[in-house]
């Protein structure tokens, strides 16, 4: 009796030491990522509030407080509305296109009777592996006045003479959308093909028996049952196309005229640029908590939209 | 028999699809073999004259694409190496055990999953600068391997839960700590995932533009093949035979390296939105 006793007690003891074992081993284990994320990402979150009311041009010496002064500038700044709005116009405009092609591609694609789908998907695929701001490049020449798309569209008479597509304030805005789109495409098509192939067969057999057509199945199974992961889809696209930054840097630098300035070029503009004279840091910080909020606004609404949809989102885990 | 001929008829609009898809690739590959004469009388032809290696050469030893390369190769490698030990490790004691503290931490990185680099770009470059490390290839390295990484945390976590404890207590049975446990018994098992870490990683690396744009905005020396090229369109009159030799050299490694690992890669990125 006194045996088994004394036999739980260090036992217990035993467990709690390892407990305790255990959970420093697993700080120990989560703290080199918890460093970087607090030095590259936590403390920028809490710094970036105290630069935004700094007038400074990046020396220690230069920085004065001027509190709420930035923002004050910034909603009056047409400049920065101008980028506001292009943010949007380029989100509202990639977005559809990127989901609904890509569900289209990504539906053909999963066909067991379509020959080579592998090939096409690798294809379409490879322009997301590829640098956005080498493409940007690549693109100004293929768009401009003596690459291909001019040549066709005059070959096929729909042009009368070259159009600068990204140097013309007409078209520069549509055509960083067309490449934008042409470059994501592949990517949510990936997205759209793991949705797909997480759709029971059952369902499949079911329409089947019930004597639905294609059409039918595709709108009362396949899009209903895709439905919460193109929330997820949708949201990563709306922040992904609203912090785009590299090929509008690389195409148009924000031109011609700030036809295709969107929020990060103004940021940059400020920041780290010398077009504006000094570098205005506070100014730019102040720019990029304001269309921060914006991004986290809309994740917010799409999280909430998400629990309703009783979707299983990225941010699940367990 | 209609239906087999309208499954070959759709080929027609998919070839014609993947032509433009692979279209401005070709175009950079073949103008990296034309001379400059050639380019102008016939840039838009697809099979250079002849492939003469000039513009590779000009673009690796004149305007400095070797540098580059060697910049890309080293900053990428280096941050994949340290990504995926912080991820792989972070992952393994989030999946496999409950501790306190737990929860908030996957909280807090969750939450700031869609803060944009634009909007930590300052502080990050002031706290570079203040470490002393602006202009040189450690600070690119850890800044390029900063964030939380949350897609690779939760795929590492998501993979360890999995693994039956049975393995585990044969380990400690046998006399493994913690750690011995992970790296004999954890790791090994996870190797689908890191093959998708890394590839994943390798790709944002090696296409990182504002980064190392900004942190080497007074050192040419460090530039990565991305900065390299693109100040290479700001500088003189537009040499394009040159940017497509450059364009080149930075997207070809990265083109063979996703074809042959492209398994790994769309693995991931379906992780990514299947939870």
């Amino acid at each position: 009796m006194s045996y088994t006793i004394s036999s739980t007690r260090t036992k217990r003891s035993y467990r709690s030491s390892t407990n305790r074992k255990i959970t420093l081993w697993c700080w120990l284990f989560i703290t080199p990522n918890l460093i970087f994320y607090a030095l590259f990402q936590g403390w920028p979150i809490l710094v970036n509030w105290y630069y935004s009311m700094l007038n400074w041009s990046g020396l220690e010496s230069s920085q004065t407080f001027v509190g709420l002064s930035n923002y004050k500038e910034l909603i009056l700044d047409t400049y920065f509305w101008n980028a506001y709005k292009n943010s949007f116009i380029f989100m509202a405009g990639t977005v559809p296109l990127q989901l609904i092609i890509a569900l289209f591609l990504a539906l053909l694609v999963n066909s067991p009777r379509l020959k080579f789908a592998s090939v096409y998907r690798t294809i379409i695929f490879i322009p997301v592996v590829t640098t956005a701001s080498i493409i940007g490049i690549i693109m100004v020449y293929i768009w401009g006045a003596d690459g291909a798309v001019n040549y066709i569209l005059l070959r096929l008479n729909i042009l009368e003479r070259p159009i600068n597509f990204l140097a013309d304030p007409k078209w520069a805005m549509f055509t960083a959308i067309i490449i934008f789109v042409w470059k994501n495409v592949g990517m949510n098509m990936i997205y759209w093909l793991a949705g797909l192939q997480g759709i029971s067969k059952d369902l499949y057999e079911a329409a089947d028996i019930d004597g639905a057509n294609k059409i039918q199945t595709f709108f009362y199974i396949t899009l209903p049952q895709l439905l919460p992961i193109g929330l997820v889809i949708t949201l990563l696209n709306v922040a992904g196309s609203l912090k785009v930054f590299d090929m509008i840097k690389t195409m148009t630098n924000g031109g011609p005229f700030f036809a295709t300035d969107v929020v990060s070029t103004y940021i940059y503009r400020y920041a780290f640029s010398s077009e504006m004279g000094m570098p205005r840091l506070g100014y730019a910080s102040a720019a990029a908590i304001f269309f921060t909020l914006t991004i986290v606004i809309f994740a917010v609404i799409q999280v909430i939209v998400n629990k309703r949809t009783n979707a299983k989102g990225v941010t699940k885990i367990e | 028999m209609n239906r087999k001929i309208g499954w070959t008829l759709i080929h027609i609009p998919l070839i014609l699809l993947s032509f433009l898809w692979i279209y401005p690739f070709l175009w950079m590959v073949s103008a990296s073999f034309k001379t400059d004469t050639e380019f102008f009388s016939n840039g838009l032809r697809l099979i250079p004259a002849s492939f003469r290696l000039d513009n590779i050469k000009r673009a690796w030893n004149v305007a400095n694409f070797e540098q580059y390369f060697m910049n890309s190769a080293i900053v990428t490698a280096a941050v994949i190496l340290i990504v995926v030990v912080i991820t792989a490790t972070c992952g393994y004691a989030l999946g496999r055990y409950s501790f306190p503290g737990k929860k908030i931490f996957i909280a807090i990185l969750g939450a700031s999953m869609f803060i944009p680099l634009e909007f930590s770009m300052i502080p990050i470059f002031k706290l570079i600068k203040e470490m002393g490390l602006l202009d040189s290839l450690l600070g690119l390295i850890l800044a390029e391997s900063g964030g939380g990484h949350v897609l690779f945390v939760l795929l590492f976590a998501s993979f360890f839960r999995q693994i039956p404890k049975e393995l585990e207590e044969a380990s400690i049975i046998d006399g493994c700590n913690f750690l011995q446990t992970f790296w004999h018994v954890g790791l090994p098992l996870a190797k689908p995932i890191i093959g998708s870490v890394v590839i994943m990683q390798f790709v944002w690396t090696w296409n990182s533009f504002l980064l190392p744009l900004v942190l080497t905005l007074s050192s040419p020396e460090n530039r990565t093949l991305a900065v390299g090229l693109y100040s290479l369109q700001g500088e003189h009159v537009v040499d394009w035979t040159g940017i497509a030799a450059g364009g080149s050299i930075a997207l070809v490694p990265i083109i063979v390296i996703f074809i042959l690992l492209q398994r790994y890669f769309v693995d991931g990125m379906a992780g990514a939105v299947k939870g």
